[in-house]
């Protein structure tokens, strides 16, 4: 059933690294925000405060994390909606690759390039980030597929309902980046209006921003089977539905 | 009987929401010829061709292919069809022998690639990226895709549109080609011009519902038996006997130039053989012949280009 899955895969990497623009937004921008964001505001020689402190070593990585998750499901999301407009999707669909084998395949790419992007961030954290994080780099890892993996299932959901191409990056920013306001990195969640807590509940972002922190400050990942649980569910109600209302062409 | 058909449409029925794109379709292919499916667009002809490779299912109506149920063996058939889709693109920057290697690696028994991709005129294009082909050239690659896993059917759905007059007779040798291997290809177009020269046997489709099969011969003959025959010619009696003659139906004419019209296939040798007759002397004759469009014209009361 996974014929031609690798080669697929394989292939789908090498042409979305041709495409310099689309390779250097997703993978490179958010390493350069983590490092120029923490070299602005923790880079100070006056005494920094508390908050400084906490946001350049817990809150940006995280952020940093988040933004590599969100920006693989944004190009899923794209790169669908593309494939789907080309009748690209269509002519796949009319050789023996499974359905679920082109979709896997494009899940595994997004799925590697996203642990590259950790990858070229804790290398650029080691050389030039201005706070010495000791972090469990492979549990964090893990944690950012996890999430990625997750959120990937919305995005096929979003894939979807875009109508078109163009409509592509628009629709998938409106619904994904609101949810970095209210996953709990820039104010407690318990701190929100009710509304907007509600909200927060039922985005997985919420879950994967306590679950990268958590592991990021090296708590142990039997405190976060909420967080894991909740993310499968995510992913689980997302891949039931997009599987009824998934369009090939 | 004769050697059992390769397709068998009958009685399909597609609907989407209220919109019935085919109803009480049916035909045969037989192995071993083109057979092109013939209409306006949105006459039905992609709906019904899809049906067939899998990619549809019919509301109602039974179709067989190679002996298989194309949508419930579709996994099995798509082992021994080629198919060429209507409008499909591939990835931009996709190069073509990647495009090639990947379609090889997904069939058991491949072809060569790089023999096809030369064979189809490619050879020189290997490394280019699918954006950078030109329309003939794309079309080229989704013909060597198609016959990657040595199919013995290939479907073509509007192979040449959009290609420029020289382009589209280089792919219309290669269709031929692919018949001269022993393959079976189901074909559609809009393009009458291209039905009649490429195609054994056409189908021609309206608004969802076939109107008439047969070869291209067969339905000039059973629905547009006129014929025109113009000539010229400085013979006194020319005229008295042109229309002494019984088939002629009735003859027109200025100055010097005759136009005789009648019916029949024998109608032109008629001509020939009265002139001879009377040993009238001809400067120019030339024959005016019915084709598919005027036979779509004649079905259908308007041309296949409204």
């Amino acid at each position: 059933m996974l014929r031609g899955l690798w080669h697929l895969t394989w292939l789908e990497i090498k042409i979305f690294l041709r495409e310099p623009m689309g390779a250097i937004g997703t993978i490179v921008f958010p390493v350069i925000l983590f490092v120029a964001l923490g070299r602005a505001v923790g880079g100070r020689p006056t005494p920094r405060s508390l908050g400084a402190i906490s946001f350049v070593t817990v809150g940006l990585p995280v952020l940093a994390a988040v933004l590599i998750a969100l920006g693989a499901v944004s190009s899923l999301v794209t790169i669908i909606a593309i494939y789907r407009e080309g009748g690209i999707l269509k002519r796949l669909r009319a050789t023996p690759l499974r359905p679920q084998t082109i979709l896997t395949a494009h899940v595994l790419v997004k799925l590697l390039l996203s642990a590259l992007s950790l990858l070229l961030m804790v290398v650029a954290g080691k050389r030039y980030y201005p706070v010495d994080v000791q972090v469990p780099v492979f549990g964090f890892t893990m944690a950012l597929l996890i999430s990625t993996w997750s959120i990937l299932s919305l995005g096929f959901l979003i894939a979807s309902i875009v109508p078109t191409a163009r409509f592509a990056q628009p629709i998938s920013g409106a619904i994904l980046y609101p949810m970095i306001a209210v996953c709990g990195l820039f104010v407690p969640i318990q701190a929100l209006p009710p509304v907007l807590r509600a909200m927060a509940r039922v985005t997985p972002l919420t879950y994967a921003v306590s679950l990268l922190e958590g592991i990021w400050k090296g708590e142990a990942w039997s405190a976060h089977l909420g967080d894991v649980a909740s993310l499968a569910v995510v992913f689980a109600v997302c891949v039931a539905l997009s599987a009824k209302v998934f369009r090939w062409e | 009987m004769g050697i059992a058909p390769v397709i068998e449409v009958s009685g399909i029925r597609k609907a989407y929401g209220r919109t019935v794109a085919v109803d009480e379709v049916s035909f045969t292919v037989n192995p071993g010829e083109i057979f092109g499916l013939i209409g306006p667009n949105g006459a039905g002809k992609t709906t019904t061709m899809e049906c067939v490779e899998g990619l549809r299912t019919p509301d109602r109506g039974a179709i067989s292919i190679l002996g298989m149920d194309p949508f419930r063996d579709v996994y099995r058939l798509q082992v021994r069809i080629g198919v060429q889709l209507q409008q499909a693109q591939l990835q931009k920057r996709i190069k073509v022998w990647e495009a090639v290697a990947l379609w090889a690696s997904l069939y058991p028994k491949p072809v060569e690639g790089k023999r096809l991709l030369e064979r189809l005129g490619l050879g020189e294009k290997r490394n280019a990226k699918f954006m950078t082909l030109s329309g003939g050239q794309k079309q080229r690659l989704f013909i060597a895709l198609a016959l990657i896993n040595d199919p013995e059917v290939v479907f073509l759905d509007e192979l040449t549109t959009g290609l420029d007059p020289q382009a589209r007779r280089a792919i219309w040798d290669l269709v031929r080609g692919i018949r001269e291997r022993g393959k079976t290809v189901f074909m559609t177009t809009h393009l009458m011009e291209e039905a009649e020269r490429l195609c054994d046997r056409v189908a021609i489709i309206e608004h969802g519902r076939i109107i008439d099969i047969g070869s291209p011969d067969e339905l000039v003959g059973r629905h547009c038996p006129e014929r025109t025959v113009m000539l010229s010619t400085e013979h006194g009696l020319a005229e008295e006997r042109l229309r002494a003659m019984p088939q002629a139906e009735e003859v027109t004419r200025q100055d010097s130039r005759f136009t005789v019209r009648g019916r029949g296939d024998d109608f032109v040798t008629e001509v020939i053989h009265c002139l001879s007759e009377n040993q009238i002397r001809v400067t120019d004759f030339r024959t005016m012949l019915p084709n598919l469009e005027d036979v779509f014209l004649k079905l259908t009361g308007h041309s296949i280009r409204d």
